[in-house]
């Protein structure tokens, strides 16, 4: 008699993540919203167009009247008469560490947002809830910047020389050395640029005759590198594994589109965490496809590494998968490990020719020093290699962050999307007049978030994500949560159906076990 | 008080309306533009219902009203 099948499912945890639908009201008043928007900007077109008003807009010059319109399509229509309305919700100078508070800078306009002036004020300790800054490496403590400053006296800033020719030191070798080390990979290659490591390196990866095979939310680095590859690319729906596995049938069974001869090679380009769902990739199901269909799998772990997984080792270690399964492992240090630059590890042969292929080792300047070595004291914290458990810490703490944070948003009833272990939490806004109101009000709160709209997301679901920080502590979540669930019922931004609990109560109530 | 609540209540569901359609972007000479518009369209509906709707109503009664058979009419000449 047995209890249960070991090992029987793929799943080693549950995977619960939730991409609730809003009640119908919601997209009626949605709509309204931007069409009563639209009919202002023909008017506000028409009044510029007949001279009634100034034009602030890139326009035509007189002599090009002639030629084909350049700024009539819809995405100029959007950006003169509705972005323009509530641009000042981005782009906001911050003038300190972005670290768990950072300070602003204070930025008025008298023309409804055409311009803007600084008042020479600054807003103080405005608690960050919009950073990358998943384990609270960007910090200005001198003790934890020793090794930083000394490399910085060492070698200065400048490398002024690409990979190839006289910009490996030996700080590369060392930080490969410790990539590798820290993902359980044969070898690591590391690039200035995280967006340039995927633009760069999927062109040197695939070619004509391959197929691409890339996730409907995909980045846009990563899109820019399939186009730029040459390559066919075929769109699958977001983490959906019938779609996948559909398209990798008929990719196998059809091959190439007028030859029906067989694909070079076929690759599947995931990410770890997608940043504007805060969904994690279903990464067992796909090993098994990839296994199954002799494919090729590419991870994108920008915002997965150090940030999910027991000790801070992404996706892989999440799943309690081994390294081996995965072909490409690409990662970002901007995230977590408060840097900036890339990685791209795996097999030896693998980074080997991508040593000798890629653009970005022929063509770009290498990493500079200090932030290489930015890098290997935050990946040494997380190892425990300088002798203390903060790296740890660091992790569980993200971890226990998270999970507050979206259990307490969960029972006030806002529609939060993604996966319950995952530090992005994107908030369900939907209508366009809230975007600006919403990114307003928590700004006079102290608090800054960053509000996402159309183009980056659908046009209906736009957005307000929030990234938790292992530097956040329990008085500022609080604050940011009471804040949030004053300005919900405000502006009436608790949609969902599910959960719903009148003011859960913010403070633990005493345990009675022991604390750990 | 009740009066003050009342008057939060009424422009707290102003400010929803002005979220939901936009108008809390828009710039003051546009709002008076857009509420000037609604309110005729109110003042428009209003009038309609005034004129058409109550005349139908008090038709569709009488109707009503002599097909339940009421002794209004002049039914006993008929009977008889």
């Amino acid at each position: 008699q047995k209890n249960g099948v070991s090992n029987g499912t793929l799943y080693k945890k549950t995977f619960i993540e939730h991409f609730e639908q809003a009640p119908m009201y919601v997209a009626v008043f949605t709509f309204v919203g931007f069409a009563v928007g639209t009919i202002f900007g023909y008017l506000r077109d028409f009044m510029r167009a007949w001279g009634l008003e100034k034009r602030n807009i890139a326009a035509e010059r007189e002599q090009q009247k002639d030629f084909v319109p350049l700024y009539q399509d819809f995405e100029n229509f959007y950006t003169r008469n509705l972005y323009m309305r509530i641009r000042d919700n981005w782009n906001r100078p911050i003038c300190s560490v972005p670290g768990p508070q950072f300070d602003l800078m204070e930025r008025v306009t008298d023309d409804y947002n055409w311009t803007f002036r600084f008042t020479g004020r600054t807003i103080k300790n405005v608690i960050n809830m919009g950073s990358y800054n998943y384990l609270g490496f960007a910090e200005t403590d001198v003790n934890a910047l020793k090794t930083v400053t000394r490399e910085l006296e060492k070698y200065g800033t400048g490398v002024c020389s690409t990979r190839q020719e006289m910009g490996t030191l030996d700080k590369h070798v060392e930080l490969e050395k410790l990539v590798a080390t820290f993902l359980g990979v044969e070898d690591a290659m590391v690039f200035g640029m995280g967006f340039a490591t995927n633009s760069m390196n999927i062109p040197a990866l695939v070619g004509k005759g391959c197929l691409i095979l890339s996730d409907e939310l995909n980045h846009t680095s990563l899109v820019l590198g399939a186009r730029l590859s040459g390559a066919t690319i075929r769109i699958f729906k977001h983490n959906n594994m019938q779609s996948l596995e559909k398209l990798l049938r008929d990719a196998i069974i059809y091959g190439q589109p007028r030859t029906h001869r067989a694909w070079r090679k076929i690759i599947i380009l995931v990410e770890g965490i997608y940043s504007m769902e805060g969904s994690i990739v279903r990464l067992p199901e796909i090993v098994s496809l990839k296994n199954k269909y002799k494919a090729y799998l590419y991870l994108d772990e920008a915002h997965s590494i150090g940030a999910v997984g027991a000790t801070g080792r992404g996706v892989v270690e999440y799943f309690g998968m081994s390294p081996d399964d995965v072909d490409v492992l690409m990662g970002t240090f901007t995230k977590s490990f408060g840097a900036a630059g890339g990685y791209i590890a795996g097999k030896k042969g693998l980074v080997d020719f991508l040593r000798t292929h890629s653009h970005s080792a022929v063509y770009a300047t290498s990493m500079c020093p200090p932030v290489a070595e930015q890098i290997i004291r935050a990946m040494k914290c997380l190892m425990g290699l300088d002798g203390t458990t903060q790296g740890l810490q660091r992790v569980r703490q993200l971890e226990k962050n998270t999970r507050y944070f979206r259990r307490k948003l969960h029972e006030m009833g806002f529609i939060i999307y993604g996966n319950d272990d995952s530090p992005v939490v994107p908030l369900l806004l939907y209508m366009p007049g809230k975007i600006g109101a919403f990114a307003r009000r928590m700004l006079e709160k102290n608090i800054g978030v960053v509000v996402v709209g159309f183009p980056a997301t659908p046009i209906t679901e736009s957005r307000a994500r929030f990234c938790v920080s292992a530097a956040h502590t329990r008085e500022m979540l609080d604050k940011v949560l009471n804040a949030l669930d004053e300005l919900g019922d405000y502006l009436q931004l608790k949609y969902s159906r599910y959960s719903k609990s009148s003011h859960p109560e913010l403070y633990e109530e005493t345990r009675l076990e022991l604390e750990d | 008080m009740d009066v003050k609540s009342t008057k939060n209540f009424v422009f707290w569901l102003f400010c929803q309306f002005e979220l939901i359609t936009c108008s809390y972007l828009m710039e003051p000479w546009e709002k008076v533009l857009f509420y000037s518009f609604n309110i005729s369209m109110v003042g428009m509906l209003f009038y309609t219902t005034y004129v058409c709707v109550a005349a139908h109503a008090s038709t569709a009664l009488q109707f009503l009203w002599n097909l339940l058979g009421n002794p209004h009419e002049n039914a006993v000449s008929v009977v008889k």
